[in-house]
Formats: C-alpha cells, structure tokens, sequence
C-alpha cells in the first residue's frame, strides 16, 4: 500500500481567491501546474476530493484512494461504527480504518434531515475523530438527495459558532452560496447534477456565477459521471472536485479513481492556462476581412 | 367498526389492474422507459422470456443508486402472542403452539446478541396482542435499545397515531406494514378476525405513520396469497411510489415475500416460481429504482445470492423467527422456517465475493440523548 506521506503535503501560506491571470504559479519538474488549494488554512496539492461510500468493499475503497492522490476523504458519519473498529480491527473493522494514513478527514453529515440532527452529528463526528473539519450534509429528501438549502444555511450558521470548519453541500444557488459564505463556511460545495447521478455538470451555467463570485473555495460535489466532467468543471474555474459513485461503481475503481486525478489536473492546468475564445461554429473568421479597405 | 378508506386506498381504487394479453412489443416499449404503467408488461408471461434483459436493466439501475453495498439487519422477535385470525400464519389465534412474550430485559438480552454479531439495524417482530406487546412495552423496549442499537424498526400491529409519534420521540426510525394483499376480497378470506382483519385501517397506516415522523417505512405484499399475484406486485409498486411522492422525507423499502410452510399448514393458491420471482423484484425495481428492495432468510441461499446481483438492496442473516430465539432457542413456536440458515457471518463472506460491501450500520442515534457514533 502506497500513501502520499503527509511530509509531502506542503504547508502553504492562505492563498488568495484570485484570478488565474494574477496567480504565480510553481512549476515542478514534471511541468505540472500544481498550485495549492488553501481549506479553512491548510493548504492542499490535490484537487480531487473523494468519497468512501458505494465501494465493493473497504479494500477496494482504500486501493481507489491511494490511487486518487487526493488528500480530503469524506465520511459519512453513519457509517462509522466505533464499536465495530474497537471489537474487530484490521479487515473486519470499520471503514475509517481504510482511510490511509496521511489523508485529511472530512467526515460528513450524510442522513442528517434538518438543521439540528446535522448539528447533533457534527458534535459526535468531532468527537471520534478529533477534527472540526466537517462537510454539512442536509438531504431530507432520501429519494433525490437534493441538499435542504433553509436547513443547511441554518446548520452553517450554528456550526461556525461553534468554531467548525463548515463545508457545506448545496444547491447550485449562486445566493445560497453568497449567504452560506458570509455565515462564515470554509468552501461552498453545490452539486454538478443529482448526487450518484452521474449525469456531468448540468448546473454550469450557475457554476460559472458561483466561481466568479466566490470569496471561498468552490468546490464541485455530486454528481460527476466522467473524468471529462471533472475536468469540465475545473475548467470552468471550479476549485476542486469531489467525486465518489463515479469512481465506486466503475468496473475498474481504481482506474477510474486515477483517471479523476489527471483529468482534475488537466481541467485545472487549462484553466490556469487561460482558454482562447471559442467561436460560434457559424462564424469562422474571416480571411478577408470585410473593411480591409479601409487601409 | 371499520375504518375509513385511506389516501392511498382511494388512489388503489382508481388504478386498473386488469389482466391483458402483452406482447412483446409492450415488453419494448416498457423496458425501454420503465413506468408503473408498463409494469404489468414486464410482469407478464410476454416477458419471462426475456428475463436475462430484465434482470441485466435492474442491476444497472441498482448499481447506479444503491453502489456495490447490501445492508444487513436481523429480526428480533418479541412475542409470537397473537390476538389476530390469519390463515396462512403460524402465529394466528387459536392456533396450539408454544407462545411467548420476552420481558423488555429479556429484549435488552436478545438485542445485545445480536449487535455482539454485527447487527446495528434491528427489526422488533411481534403478532397482534395489544395486552402483552401494547404501545407502552413497544416504547420502552425502543428506548431500552436505542442507546446501544443505531437503527430500530418494528414490525407489529398497526398503531393510532399516537402511538406512532410516541414510538419517534423515543427513538424509532422504521415501520414495516406489510399489506400481505391488496385484493380486498381475498383479504378478508384469510384475514378471518381480529385487529389485522380491518383492510383499511392495514392500508392507510403506513400513511399515518409517515404522517407521524417515521423515516424508513416498509411495505410488501405476500405472494402466493392472492390468485393474482401479480396485481399484487403492481399495487406494491404504486404504494411505493405514492408514498414517496406524498410523503417526500420518508425512505420507502418494498418486500415481496412468499409464503413459506409454517404451522398454519396455508397452502398458496399460486406458487410463484423462481423464474417468475426473478422477473417481479426486477420490474419493481426499474419501476420505482429509489425504493431499498429487502430479502429475509425465507428464500434459499442460492436464490438470495443470485437476487443480490440483481435488485436486493436489504437482507436479513443468520435469523430466528421464534421469541428468544438468539438467546434461548427452542422455548417457542417459530412463525416460519427460515430457509438460508448461514449465519450472518457467513452471508457477509457471500456479499463480499459476490464484490458487495456488507454495510451493517448506516444511521445514526436519532435520540439527542445518545452521547456516541
């Protein structure tokens, strides 16, 4: 089993939400572009944040992780199980004990139905696993999964208080995402399309308001199918990308799982890199223009 | 008296349900968009011939919602003491077998087994006796359990509405009605007397018990009862999706068991065979793809490894159908026998070479006063 060891996540400076145009960008030796994504003021190399739910089983789980390169996992919370870890360990234990070492936990609020349960499960996450990084997940809804944006904004509000560091999952809703900011949340998250969907970014045109707007990290969550959705996203200016079916219930994970990584990287370096326009198919441009007489 | 007609009862009444003559071309075209209107198709004799089509189409749709993941649960029977006339059941009144209610402790002794297996969700299973399992006992033995048990259900008579709210306050999260048949008629053949005979009150409380706050409801019908067990299967499908229509913060799971040989020496009127088993848990799953669809030791092992590929999203191991059974076997009647008696060890080894992840605890403690994951 290979893990990044957590020496080689570099400890950065808060990196200011800016422009690409404005950024510096470190080369490294492979001539990837890999500027830091700054969360609640740790600084991340990896933009692909990853899932642990849906997986064949924990140890397909743990080799997608590995080969993800991500550094944030999220948990659900209701599928941990501290009882199991202490009574069977090793290969009979819980999930969490297949998250590798040196990845940032994120444990979620998955289940929560209203504000106070996620309050209620943020506190008992904090408490088991010592981190107050949580992903704020309120999904009354079982059948779409659709995130509560009342509740969750509610839920931000009274987390932050409490000195979490709130990662919210939200509705692709530029002034939701406006509100769950100024309520003091580390990142926005809002969907791409219905969560385990798989369906790509069916809210780009809300994506692209939301980056433009963001004082936070924009985080795509939910329902990337494909690497080019991935990709996509990033290119659109997103901040990073969390991805869980996609990779859980391909044929090959772990493929999949590294697939996501390089196209994470490849959207974010073509958004680094500032596209040229793109024309309408219509309108070609001309080779002779039209007031070249003028000269 | 009888009960007043429920919300879905009504709708039930203006669905037709009629037999048709399918044909292959309906298969088509319900295949091809999967509706509770084309389900009688897929149900039909037109498409068993095409069942390796149906099953390969509900385990895409099952992989895509539900991830390589089963969650287990156990049954844990608290009383096989029944004040209810039912034919094809071997708890029914009158029947002369050993009958039983645990003491609360002795549910406390029971439940504690089953976690020491594994086992975080827990099915509470009792017959009709509102004296030995009233709402009170129910209550208490909910919140006896709840600090050491994260997911609590029960299966039992249907409640007023008071009780159901009690039963959430102390930490409830599921309710298992099961309708058994939608056929009026044939309901009330082999719903002789006693509690459960009152259709509509049946029916209409899986509507109030959302009403009330439960968040996972079950519902399902016994196949075999009804000569027409496929009405049944579509009436199953409609409830599911009505329900979770109306009633959009509660999680819906369906069960479609057959009747098994118990102490009621109930034959069914029609067998349902494997093939035809197969063919009805994959309809019901592409018609309603967001519904857990839950499979019990009833059915053999073979069978319940073969549905796990295909559309079962819930099963049960290593169960007892008989009060203490865990603890203290053979001191009372089972209700039926079980036919996969691999423990729950053993079924998880099962899932997880099939490439299924066991889950065993997906919940939380729905009680504030519950200090730990």
């Amino acid at each position: 089993m290979t893990t990044r060891p957590a020496t080689a996540v570099p400890s950065v400076p808060s990196v200011p939400h800016d422009s690409p145009a404005d950024r510096t960008v470190a080369r490294d030796p492979a001539h990837e572009h890999r500027d830091a994504l700054d969360v609640a003021g740790r600084g991340f190399t990896s933009r692909l944040l990853v899932g642990t739910g849906k997986f064949a089983s924990h140890a397909v789980m743990r080799d997608a992780l590995v080969a993800s390169g991500a550094e944030i996992v999220t948990v659900a919370l209701r599928r941990v199980d501290l009882d199991r870890a202490a009574r069977f360990g090793g290969e009979g234990g819980d999930v969490l004990d297949f998250v590798p070492a040196g990845m940032t936990l994120l444990p979620n609020t998955s289940g929560a139905v209203d504000a106070d349960e996620a309050v209620r499960l943020a506190r008992l996450g904090r408490a088991a696993t010592g981190t107050e990084l949580v992903k704020l997940e309120v999904t009354p809804d079982p059948r779409t999964l659709a995130p509560d944006p009342i509740e969750t904004l509610r839920a931000a509000e009274r987390l932050v208080a409490e000195g979490f560091a709130v990662l919210p999952y939200c509705s692709a809703d530029p002034v939701l995402c406006r509100h769950l900011e100024e309520a003091g949340c580390a990142t926005v998250m809002p969907l791409g399309a219905w969560i385990g969907s798989n369906r790509g970014l069916r809210t780009r045109d809300a994506i692209e308001v939301i980056v433009e707007q963001a004082g936070v990290p924009v985080v795509v969550d939910a329902g990337l199918g494909v690497p080019s959705d991935a990709a996509e996203a990033m290119e659109v200016g997103a901040d990073a990308v969390l991805v869980n079916t996609a990779i859980a219930v391909a044929a090959d994970p772990v493929l999949m799982a590294r697939a996501f990584a390089l196209a994470t990287d490849a959207g974010r370096m073509g958004h680094l890199a500032g596209r040229g326009a793109a024309l309408p198919a219509t309108q070609a441009e001309a080779s002779s223009p039209l007031t070249g007489f003028l000269q | 008296m009888s009960a007043p007609p429920g919300r879905f009862a009504r709708h039930l009444a203006g669905l037709d349900l009629r037999e048709r003559p399918w044909t292959d071309a309906d298969v088509d075209r319900a295949l091809a968009a999967p509706s509770l209107a084309g389900l009688p198709a897929l149900l039909s004799p037109a498409a068993l011939p095409r069942l390796e089509q149906l099953a390969q189409a509900a385990r895409a749709t099952t992989l895509q919602r539900f991830g390589r993941t089963v969650r287990l649960f156990a049954p844990l029977y608290v009383s096989n003491a029944c004040l209810s006339s039912c034919t094809y059941c071997g708890f029914s009144k009158g029947l002369d077998v050993v009958r039983r209610t645990l003491s609360v402790d002795e549910v406390e002794a029971e439940a504690r087994g089953l976690v020491e297996r594994g086992f975080r969700h827990l099915l509470l299973v009792a017959g009709e006796h509102r004296i030995e399992v009233s709402a009170d006992y129910l209550v208490e033995c909910v919140e006896r359990l709840r600090p050491f048990v994260p997911s609590i259900s029960i299966e039992t008579q249907t409640w007023s509405d008071d009780t159901y709210a009690r039963l959430v306050a102390a930490g409830l999260e599921g309710v298992v009605h099961y309708q058994e048949t939608y056929d009026r008629a044939r309901y009330a053949e082999t719903h002789v007397a006693g509690w459960k005979r009152d259709y509509d009150r049946r029916l209409s409380s899986t509507e109030r018990a959302a009403e009330a706050g439960v968040r996972r409801l079950g519902i399902g019908a016994l196949l075999g009862l009804s000569a027409d067990w496929r009405a049944d299967v579509v009436a199953v499908a409609a409830h599911a999706l009505w329900l979770q229509k109306g009633y959009w913060r509660t999680e819906v799971t369906v069960a479609l068991p057959r009747i098994k040989a118990s102490a009621s020496g109930f034959q069914p009127l029609v067998p349902v065979g494997d093939a035809e088993y197969v063919q009805a848990l994959s309809a019901l799953r592409l018609v309603a793809p967001e519904a857990g669809i839950v499979l019990s030791t009833r059915e053999p092992a073979a069978l319940r490894d073969g549905l796990v590929r295909i559309a079962v999203t819930t099963m049960s191991a290593g169960s007892s159908t008989e009060p203490g059974g865990y603890t203290t076997p053979g001191a009372a009647q089972e209700q039926f026998s079980v036919s996969d008696e691999r423990s729950a060890v053993e079924v998880a080894a099962m899932l997880e070479a099939a490439g299924y992840e066991p889950v065993w605890k997906d919940a939380f403690p729905l009680s504030p006063d519950v200090a730990r994951l």
